[in-house]
């Protein structure tokens, strides 16, 4: 890889050891990729973590001398006063987030705490050059906006906020960009959850880049959302393609670049129930001990739906609704957090599903509407029946789901 | 002196590993491995209940999160469980930087003749700085 005077400096410690770790990381990267040079980028989003490992990097970059030259908005960790107010998490765990914080402060961060940035805190332009990680705003920015980013991880889009640049590779290249699968689909896809099930469908799917037919000629924010996420949940996706949707892909010919697909997949309701039967959902005919949304974080419109459906009545089991402190305080200023917690319910924010804050739930079961959010979580031994969002609220007014 | 078949790959992430291998049809998320014994527990994986540790790997890819694939190698590394070696086929940048920055051994593009006669209990040796690997006699 060609770098500039000043990138060697970087690389030789001149702008210290952290700048200097940071592009070596990122050089590594750019070789295995063949990136001929470094591209500066204008916007980051780090998903920040808050394991061990993610301590553990960000601590040493802090050590290292390291600072953001492009602050990137970041992921959630858990609600620290929230969560540590009502003795809900042990002081080691209050440490650790505590640490977290400090590390993301000290490297200059914008301390968002929200895995949906590219919903409304930080949207990138078309064509912009940018180091997004969190595995749905990967997808979102590059399908949805036009916004140029490969699929970074956590520590790689860290060491480009404080580089301010890429390797120039992948997804950033016009060529790279074009579709290579066709699929059909088939199956309904009556409503957001739908979108959940067909992007659990990456094994059926396959590597590359996925173009959608099917889904007509609106895909709402939380669809694309769910379908970003899930694809990254079951396989490894930087961008998809939704024809007379998104803005790369007018028409099929232009979402393939011309050429023909190398693979067709076709979609149906079947695939989509059994996906959801056999992978991914514990069975259902069950009692249930809590409700938890937000994975990735809840929308306004969302928190506004749920609202609607529990206002009056009363839940049988605790539900969560994790979102971002603005959505948090705008339903709170439309009074919905107060319907919310009338019924039983509770909005937190800056939270992340797979965080120790959910320990009370260790070997209990829960109703989500997420697959992502059944599936990180089990490591820390937290089952989940998952259904469509209607269903998993009727589920936490009975306290049974069926 | 060693001796074996040597195919030719190339580096990803820098170093030498030795191990048994296991071949996963499916790609790995290494969250959902378990640190203490290596073992994977996804539902339906096709590894599912088989152990990572100290083998080396070869498998389609990582997938999943962009945060967590770190730290199931940074834990597995932690017990010493980890993989000795990576051989991947579709190179994508969240394991290639969590490879990276964990310095575990890791190569790509491998020379298809290796597929064709790689199998699990085979012992290899990865040797990413040349490029090569070579399965043990």
């Amino acid at each position: 890889m060609e770098l500039t005077k000043d990138q060697r400096d970087m690389l030789d410690g001149k702008y210290g050891e952290g700048a200097a770790l940071a592009l070596k990381v990122q050089v590594g990267i750019g070789e295995c990729f063949d990136a001929p040079r470094m591209v500066p980028i204008t916007n980051s989003h780090v998903a920040l973590s808050n394991q061990e490992a993610d301590l553990w990097f960000a601590e040493k970059m802090v050590k290292l001398g390291a600072r953001t030259k492009v602050p990137p908005t970041v992921n959630p960790g858990f609600c620290l006063p929230y969560f540590k107010g009502r003795g809900m998490v042990t002081d080691e765990d209050a440490e650790h987030m505590r640490r977290t914080h400090e590390a993301y402060k000290a490297l200059g961060c914008r301390l968002t705490y929200n895995c949906t940035p590219y919903m409304d805190t930080n949207i990138p332009f078309p064509n912009e050059i940018i180091a997004f990680s969190e595995s749905s705003a990967t997808p979102y920015v590059n399908s949805v906006w036009g916004a140029r980013t490969n699929r970074e991880s956590a520590q790689s889009a860290l060491c480009a906020s404080i580089t301010g640049a890429v390797p120039e590779y992948g997804l950033l290249l016009d060529e790279n960009r074009k579709g290579n699968i066709l699929v059909e689909v088939k199956a309904k896809m009556e409503d957001n959850f739908s979108y959940n099930l067909l992007g659990y469908m990456g094994k059926k799917i396959g590597p590359g880049i996925p173009v959608f037919v099917g889904l007509g000629n609106y895909v709402s924010p939380e669809a694309h959302r769910n379908l970003g996420a899930e694809l990254n949940t079951s396989g490894a996706y930087g961008m998809y393609h939704v024809v007379g949707v998104t803005p790369e892909a007018p028409t099929l010919e232009a979402a393939f670049g011309g050429k023909k697909p190398e693979r067709v997949v076709v979609i149906t309701d079947d695939d989509l129930a059994r996906v959801l039967e056999t992978e991914i959902s514990d069975p259902g005919g069950r009692g249930i001990d809590f409700a938890l949304f937000g994975c990735p974080h809840t929308s306004l419109n969302e928190v506004s739906h749920i609202a609607r459906l529990v206002k009056g009545r009363h839940l049988s089991v605790p539900l969560w609704i994790m979102t971002s402190s603005l959505t948090k305080s705008s339903a709170e200023k439309m009074g919905l957090l107060d319907t919310i917690r009338a019924a039983g319910g509770e909005i937190v924010e800056d939270t992340c599903s797979d965080q120790p804050c959910w320990h009370l739930y260790k070997g209990k079961v829960g109703v989500t509407d997420s697959p992502k959010c059944a599936y990180y979580p089990r490591k820390r031994g937290l089952e989940f029946v998952i259904r469509d969002l209607e269903t998993c609220i009727e589920a936490a007014l009975k306290g049974e789901v069926e | 002196m060693m001796s074996g078949k040597v195919f030719s790959c190339h580096k990803i992430s820098e170093g030498v590993g030795e191990g048994e291998v296991i071949v996963s049809k499916d790609r790995i998320m290494f969250y959902l491995v378990k640190p203490e014994s290596g073992e994977v527990f996804e539902k339906a994986h096709d590894i599912e209940g088989r152990s990572v540790a100290k083998k080396a790997l070869v498998f389609p890819g990582g997938k999943g999160s962009s945060v967590v694939q770190i730290d199931g190698l940074y834990q597995l590394m932690t017990r010493q469980n980890q993989p000795a070696a990576m051989i991947i086929q579709d190179a994508e940048t969240v394991l290639v930087a969590s490879a990276i920055i964990m310095e575990i051994p890791m190569v790509d593009k491998v020379d298809p003749k290796f597929y064709e006669i790689v199998k699990d209990g085979d012992r290899v040796r990865v040797d990413a700085n040349n490029s090569t690997i070579t399965i043990l006699d």
